[in-house]
């Protein structure tokens, strides 16, 4: 089959690799008929993310027709599924408690070992995303093998377009915990550190859950675009000071909560943001983290960090005294997609929630390598890149 | 000598690990090595279960990654082929020296092993978490201190191995099968040779 497969920093390319097979007895084979690029694939691109391999197979956001099965898979061939980018075994403590991102069994024994010495105790496997999160291949393929397939993917009923339902495996269910996870009550005011795909259905989220306002803040004038069609207040952290900013627009009091969708490559020009970037050159390895460092200044006294974003390693600088002195909370993990995805299924097809509007380019599975590139260079004009390995080349 | 007795840490933890063993050798094992590894693990299923899918011997090369094969030669004695650095195998007798079914089984070498090791497995009830396992393993190092960095480059360590034997026993009883992300049957025959 073809598959985008990674062999190095901004190195990616569609290379012709075996089939995928049936290997365990819940296991099953999806033909995918789209995927996505992630914010979260630009780190791997970046180089950020160790214990890559070259000829990784990439992509964890991917939905497809089911075409083998295991003896135990409960699914159909046939059926249409997206698949959950977390890789969660449905039996032990912690998916019993729905807290499928700490599955105890996602992850092959062996490669537990890196995640228990850098975290003190290993998680779920992902998709397509290091050797550290298990090493399975992702699903921008032709075909992807789903472990587990029994307790992971949703079914979607016949009819209903690929492009509604395919963010139901990461940043739609991962943008709604991260509002979740703010603990909105109503009447409170949000604001949101980045409006890429995971902050802007925070946004959308925030608004369901009962927030008065929202402030949604980012540098790229077409996403700032994209959040006030959704009923936000935006700052360009280009043009405006964010703390002062925000302090004013909420009459000095400080949002209720916070929530830092930006994580480990946050940008701009900021004195820690360049000493993280010189570290994490000279592999010192700390994270880049100006975002949640300004969201934990300007919550308000008593209020809620939720921190959806990625972070890998260490950071310096943290403001571990403004987080204890005004008694914030933190709320923050991998998503647990499986928990979320028929609230959020429902809520697609009810039209509660649009989730279309994100995509700004459609390509055929051969033309990811330009994908990943355009994404990295244009954030502001590519909100979204979907792969069709059905569809025709276009570039 | 150091007093290992000073908490109630596990002697697995110890920094003493000579008077770890001292210990550990007086009420829970034979002594048949200078090594301790010690590894608990939370296993998702009832006591009886886990206990008695473990007591039968011929199942552990199942999810124990370098043992190739275990011979039941009556119902306290099994021979064990293991795999050991450079492509070798090592070879001994096992005899269970004290079990109580249902909670503990504990085993040692008998003369003539290629490695002198003793063990002790115990299942202890975990309310609604299931049933918390705990191995503790004595063994002499093959050919002292360099043969057991040799082994760690090969990943045949035993604390390696123990630690991710028994990740994959809980695997193998929770979810009744064992997490890979082999892509292909070829690949996956690969990983396991």
């Amino acid at each position: 089959m073809r598959a985008l497969t990674w062999h190095g920093r901004h190195d990616v390319r569609v290379d012709t690799v075996d089939d995928p097979e049936i290997i365990n007895p819940r296991d099953a084979i999806i033909k995918i008929t789209a995927t996505a690029i992630c914010g979260s694939d630009l780190h791997l691109y970046d180089g950020y993310i160790p214990t890559m391999q070259s000829g990784d197979i990439l992509g964890h956001e991917f939905m497809g027709e089911v075409v083998e099965i295991g003896p135990k898979s409960t699914l159909k061939k046939g059926q249409k599924v997206v698949v959950p980018f977390t890789i969660a075994c449905g039996s032990c403590y912690h998916c019993g408690k729905h807290q499928y991102s700490a599955c105890d069994n996602g992850l092959p024994a062996d490669n537990q070992d890196i995640a228990q010495t850098l975290y003190g105790q290993p998680m779920s496997g992902l998709f397509g995303y290091s050797h550290m999160t298990g090493g399975y291949a992702g699903g921008q393929a032709e075909y992807v093998r789903v472990p587990f397939s029994d307790v992971g993917p949703i079914v979607i009923p016949e009819g209903i377009d690929d492009e509604k339902v395919l963010f139901l495996s990461d940043i739609l269910p991962t943008g709604w915990m991260a509002a979740e996870n703010a603990d909105i009550e109503p009447g409170d005011t949000v604001a949101v550190w980045g409006c890429g795909p995971v902050g802007l259905f925070a946004v959308q989220s925030a608004f369901l859950m009962g927030a008065e306002r929202v402030i949604a803040i980012d540098h790229f004038p077409r996403r700032l675009e994209l959040a006030k069609k959704f009923g936000a207040e935006t700052i360009n952290f280009e043009d405006s000071g964010v703390y002062d900013a925000l302090l004013e627009m909420t009459g000095g009091i400080g949002p209720d909560a916070v929530i830092d969708s930006v994580g480990l490559e946050a940008h701009g020009f900021f004195v820690d943001n360049v000493i993280d970037q010189i570290k994490k050159s000279t592999f010192l390895g700390t994270d880049r983290t100006h975002a949640i460092r300004q969201a934990i200044y300007a919550c308000r006294k008593g209020g809620r960090v939720s921190m959806p974003a990625v972070y890998g390693g260490f950071v310096d600088k943290f403001p571990l005294g403004a987080f204890m002195e005004k008694g914030l909370t933190l709320k923050t993990g991998q998503t647990h997609v499986q928990h979320y995805l028929p609230g959020l299924l429902a809520a697609i097809l009810e039209e509660k929630i649009d989730t279309t509007f994100l995509i700004s380019h459609r390509l055929s599975l051969e033309e990811a390598p330009q994908g990943y590139k355009m994404f990295h260079d244009n954030q502001n004009e590519v909100t979204k890149v979907v792969l069709k390995p059905g569809l025709a080349p276009t570039l | 000598m150091p007093d290992v007795t000073t908490d109630d840490a596990p002697l697995s933890a110890s920094k003493h690990p000579s008077a770890a063993i001292d210990v550990a050798t007086d009420t829970l094992l034979e002594k048949r090595g200078d090594s301790i590894v010690g590894r608990s693990v939370t296993i998702n299923r009832p006591r009886a279960e886990l206990f008695a899918y473990f007591r039968d011997f011929a199942n552990l090369p199942t999810f124990m990654e370098n043992v190739v094969r275990i011979d039941v030669l009556d119902s306290k004695r099994s021979h064990w082929v293991v795999k050991a650095p450079a492509g070798k195998t090592v070879e001994w007798d096992s005899v269970v020296t004290d079990e109580a079914d249902g909670s503990y089984i504990a085993w040692a070498s008998e003369p003539g092993a290629d490695i002198n090791n003793s063990g002790r497995i115990e299942f202890r009830d975990a309310g609604a978490r299931g049933t918390v396992v705990t191995a503790t393993l004595l063994y002499d190092p093959p050919a002292g201190v360099v043969g057991k960095l040799i082994a760690k480059l090969f990943q045949r360590e035993p604390a390696i191995q123990a630690r991710r034997d028994l990740r994959r026993f809980k695997q193998l009883m929770e979810t009744g099968e064992i997490a890979t992300a082999a892509q292909t049957r070829q690949q996956f025959e690969e990983e396991l040779a």
